[in-house]
Order: C-alpha cells, then sequence, then structure tokens
C-alpha cells in the first residue's frame, strides 16, 4: 500500500534502516565532546559524542528521543564524519543545509551514500528541523572546541 | 446544532490539503474563523478604521465605540461584574504574565508558596517560576491521580497558609481534564491565597462565569474561540487590579503625565498601554456574538459527542494508547504503536488530516507521562463524525504504511 509519491521521498527505505537499527547509538568511553541539543518545538533530544584526535573525528556516537527523520539522521551523521578532519566535517554539515533547502550543492568531494536518501526532506519544510538537529550539534561541538 | 450547517460559516474548511477534501483537527491550537469575524474585520479597517479614546472626529468615535463594545460583550461572556475587570490583552500568555508580574512580585516574598499543577501549560508554569526566582518563594506542584485528575484531598493538603497564589488551568490542552476550579478556588481562599485560571481551553467550549467559580483572575485567549489572534483578556477582581502597578507605560494608560511623574488612568485601562488592539477586539466581540447565537451549551454537547465517538473509534484500532481521563474536554491526545508523533502527523497530513503533535507547551506534563511527544486531535463546533472516520482511516493507513516499512 502507497500514500503516495510524496511520501515514499521523504520515508525512503534506507531511512527507515538507519531509524530501526540506528548506527552508532551509544555512549562514548573517556574523554570526549558531549553536545545535548533540543528541538524545543517538537521536544526532540539528542546528545552527541565526538573523539577529535590529530584534527580528526576519531569516533562518535549518539543517544536521543525522536521521530524517523531526525534518529535517522544522527545515524547517518555520525557513520559520515567517522574520519574525516574537522574542517570537512563542518564543509559536510553546510553541503547538508544546502540538501535540506533544495539548493544544488558540489558534491565531488565527498561521498554522501545514505545521506542522499534525505533529499525528500526538503519537500516538508515542517521536518527540515528534526534533519538538521544532529547536524547542528556536531557543528556547535567542532566550532567551540576550535575556539578553545 | 447542526455541524455540517456550522461547517458552511467557515470558509476555510472548504478546501483540499494534499488532494483530500480538509479534516482540521487542531483547534486547540487555534480555531479556524466564521465569516462575520472576517467580515467585522474588513469592516473595521474599511470603514471605521481610527485610534480610540482621543479622535473628535467621527472615525474616532466608531472605533471607540466599536472597541468598548467589545469589552462589554467580554464581560458578559464570562459574566463579570463591570467592564472595570476586564484588560485587553495579546492573549492568554500576556494576561498571565501581567498577573504574575504585577500582582505576583508585589504580594509574594521569601518562605511563601505559589502552588501550580505539572499538567499547565507553559504559560502558566513559567510567569510563576520568574515570580519565585526574584521573591525567593517556592513554586509547589498539586500532585495528579493516574488518570491526569486532580483531588481534592490532595488539593487540600498542598494549600497551606503559606500559599499566596494558586494558578490552574479550567481545561488541559493535553490532557482534556476538566479541573474543578470552583472547588480548588474554595480552597485557595480558606487558605488566604488567590485563584488564577488559564481559561484558553475552556472559554471557547464552555460556559464560564466568573462569579460562580469565584477566582482572582482568569486569563483567555480570543483566537481559540473563532476569533482573531493576538487578542485575549485578564478578568480579575476589581480590588485586586485597583491596587496593582500596569507593567507597560506610554500612551493610552495615562491620566496626567509631569516631567518628574505621572499618574494613571482607571480601570481597566491602565493597563491597556499603547495603541490597544483595536481590530482584535472588535473581531473578538464578532466572535462571542457568533458563539453565543450558536449556543455555549449546544457546542459543549455536540464536542461531548465527537469525543466520545472519537475514543470509541479509537479503541477499535489496535496499538493505540489514549492519554488522560476517560470524562474530558473535546481532544484525544495518543500515541500509534511505535510510530513517532512527528511521523504520525506528517502521514495524517497528506490524507489532508491536520493534527498536532510534540510537547504541546507542556513538558512538565509529558515528563509525568513519561513520553517525549505525543500527538493530538482537537475538536470544535465544525468538526463531524465523518471527520472523526477519516481520521481513524488515516491512522489506520499510517500504522500498515510504517508496518510495512519497519518490515
Amino acid at each position: 500500500m502507497s500514500l503516495g509519491n510524496q511520501l515514499d521521498t521523504l520515508y525512503r527505505q534506507v531511512i527507515m534502516d538507519h531509524y530501526k537499527n540506528p548506527r552508532n547509538r551509544g555512549e562514548l568511553e573517556g574523554d570526549s565532546l558531549n553536545i545535548n541539543m533540543n528541538n524545543p518545538t517538537c521536544g526532540d533530544r539528542i546528545q552527541l559524542q565526538m573523539k577529535v584526535e590529530d584534527g580528526k573525528i576519531a569516533d562518535a556516537k549518539f543517544v536521543g528521543e525522536g521521530c524517523s527523520i531526525s534518529l535517522s539522521s544522527a545515524s547517518m551523521m555520525t557513520q559520515a564524519i567517522k574520519g574525516l578532519t574537522v574542517d570537512d566535517a563542518l564543509k559536510l554539515s553546510e553541503i547538508f543545509s544546502a540538501i535540506m533547502l533544495g539548493k544544488d550543492y558540489d558534491e565531488d568531494k565527498f561521498d554522501l551514500g545514505d545521506i542522499e536518501a534525505l533529499q525528500g526532506v526538503a519537500k516538508f519544510p515542517a521536518r527540515i528541523k528534526c534533519a538538521t538537529l544532529a547536524w547542528k550539534a556536531m557543528e556547535k561541538g567542532l566550532n567551540e572546541q576550535e575556539e578553545e | 446544532m447542526n455541524a455540517k450547517e456550522v461547517r458552511e460559516m467557515f470558509p476555510i474548511l472548504n478546501q483540499e490539503v494534499n488532494g483530500h477534501p480538509l479534516v482540521y483537527l487542531d483547534s486547540a491550537a487555534t480555531s479556524q474563523k466564521p465569516t462575520p469575524v472576517i467580515k467585522a474585520l474588513d469592516d473595521y479597517y474599511r470603514r471605521y478604521n481610527s485610534n480610540v479614546h482621543r479622535g473628535v472626529h467621527t472615525l474616532g468615535t466608531l472605533a471607540t465605540d466599536g472597541y468598548e463594545g467589545a469589552r462589554e460583550k467580554v464581560r458578559s461572556f464570562i459574566n463579570a461584574r463591570s467592564t472595570e475587570e476586564i484588560v485587553f490583552t495579546r492573549g492568554t500568555t500576556t494576561a498571565i504574565n501581567l498577573v504574575a508580574t504585577s500582582y505576583g512580585r508585589e504580594n509574594v516574598g521569601p518562605g511563601d508558596e505559589i502552588v501550580i499543577t505539572p499538567m499547565e501549560h507553559h504559560s502558566n508554569i513559567i510567569p510563576w517560576q520568574q515570580v519565585a526566582k526574584v521573591t525567593g518563594a517556592t513554586l509547589k506542584y498539586l500532585p495528579l491521580q493516574q488518570d491526569g485528575t486532580i483531588s481534592l484531598p490532595d488539593v487540600e493538603e498542598t494549600i497551606t497558609d503559606k500559599t499566596k497564589i494558586v494558578s490552574v488551568m479550567q481545561v488541559s490542552n493535553a490532557l482534556g481534564t476538566i479541573n474543578p476550579i470552583k472547588e480548588i478556588a474554595a480552597i485557595a481562599h480558606k487558605n488566604g491565597a488567590i485563584m488564577v485560571v488559564d481559561g484558553a481551553q475552556s472559554t471557547p467550549h464552555m460556559k464560564v462565569d466568573v462569579q460562580e467559580l469565584d477566582c482572582d483572575f482568569f486569563a483567555f485567549s480570543g483566537h481559540k474561540m473563532c476569533g482573531p489572534t493576538g487578542i485575549g483578556a485578564l478578568y480579575g477582581k476589581k480590588k485586586l487590579l485597583e491596587n496593582m502597578e500596569p507593567i507597560e507605560f506610554g500612551g493610552e494608560m495615562i491620566d496626567f503625565v509631569g516631567l518628574q511623574e505621572s499618574t494613571w488612568k482607571e480601570l481597566p485601562w491602565k493597563f491597556e498601554g499603547g495603541t490597544p488592539i483595536i481590530a482584535g477586539a472588535i473581531g473578538l466581540g464578532a466572535a462571542i456574538d457568533f458563539l453565543n447565537d450558536i449556543g455555549l451549551e449546544n457546542i459543549e454537547a455536540h464536542e461531548h459527542k465527537i469525543v466520545q465517538y472519537a475514543m470509541e473509534r479509537l479503541s477499535e484500532v489496535d496499538g493505540i494508547e489514549i492519554y488522560g481521563p476517560k470524562d474530558r474536554a473535546g481532544l484525544v491526545t495518543f500515541n500509534c504503536d511505535d510510530v513517532h508523533p512527528h511521523d504520525v502527523a506528517t502521514v495524517l497530513d497528506a490524507e489532508g488530516i491536520a493534527v498536532r503533535a510534540g510537547h504541546h507547551c507542556a513538558q512538565p506534563l509529558m515528563k509525568w507521562l513519561d513520553v517525549s511527544a505525543t500527538a493530538r486531535a482537537s475538536f470544535y463546533l465544525y468538526n463531524t463524525e465523518e471527520d472523526v472516520d477519516a481520521f481513524v482511516k488515516a491512522l489506520i493507513k499510517t500504522k500498515e504504511y510504517f508496518g510495512n516499512v519497519f518490515g
């Protein structure tokens, strides 16, 4: 049964897979960047932890409460940033913002992989904030540690 | 009351959303507006837009008559003794903040208590948190029963002679609970406290009589009762309002202005600094006329029938958890299996059905329910059993849809 193509562009199989089987869900041991972020309009919450070693993101994990879009986006984000330099992770976040706004983006530099499945969110303006929550947490954590 | 005929008076309902007839089940967030209200706003702006209380000219008089006429309509609607007791505000939030900031900070001190409930809307929590912070008072919460109701023995126990203010919502926007305001007010008064009522969810749906409730302050919003956004009212007992300082100063609210000191106008205008919400008040007056024509008792009976029907239909669907008491106002807050309420709301929207998903501005209540969010369908005079049928059908589709993608 289908509720129409538009819904199917939002709830892609790969999104539901990340929702059902989130990658990197849990907490890191030892010292790490620790960011808590809420979406005050709807009650979604994420705690993101990242380990940065030699300017690279060595590990990332999250726990949180939220809808399929926000949790799958967190899962995909943690997967994508592992191994990236801090600068590249922030660049990837910019690309993700562009995707959410339905803008063109330069994808040559990164393998977006599963993240491309979230493109459909751009057509559901009320859900964009769900998708960007984890990314904003990542940006906040990395920007703050750069300032230190 | 014939809901199908009533619907005809709400032009917005006659449209398709995402290829389906609109089923609007979010009236607890804001109600739709009937033609007479839209016409009243249009008429004001086209025919007699002008500032009030100052123009000698004809339009100024018409605007003043419209604005003050609306105040009399509000007075009569909630049965206040006089229009001096009706202050126009931007809405419920502003009204409660006025009481908290003006009355609260002046009359509450260290060691005193303010009593509220965990089911309150944020607008009836945070103003009191701020008063407690500034004055050194304690903010206490009445406990809730398992079904989200308040028990009077608990009220007797919680309110003490240290309690200065009790503030409770008459109807819960998240649970639909109808609270025993009159009884709570009596207990508050017995202990020397004043009773503040958040009437945002009751005033649109049931007959409110502030003298019968014997509350000291009563706040409500126009936009939830077929009126425009940006207008609401605060009722306060004259004796209390007289002794309160304004919190906004400027034009309109003054008696005499000197270089160093000024004096205030009489009630209620001393609380209405600046050019008031003229069009909004006139629109609210039209909404009151509209509701009175239909009859609050008819609206209440209709919503009771619809919400009971909704509860019955929802009980036929597996995996639906409903929050709140059986006996309730016209809304149902629920969760659906493991599907997050945002996802429920998005799928329902694709079927043209508007429901609310989230924490309903009641985070402490969500914590009490031990959920991060819920979905809510809320009903008003224009909703029909057909709306409920469409809603339940779409909810079953939602379950199937997510059942499939979860595979």
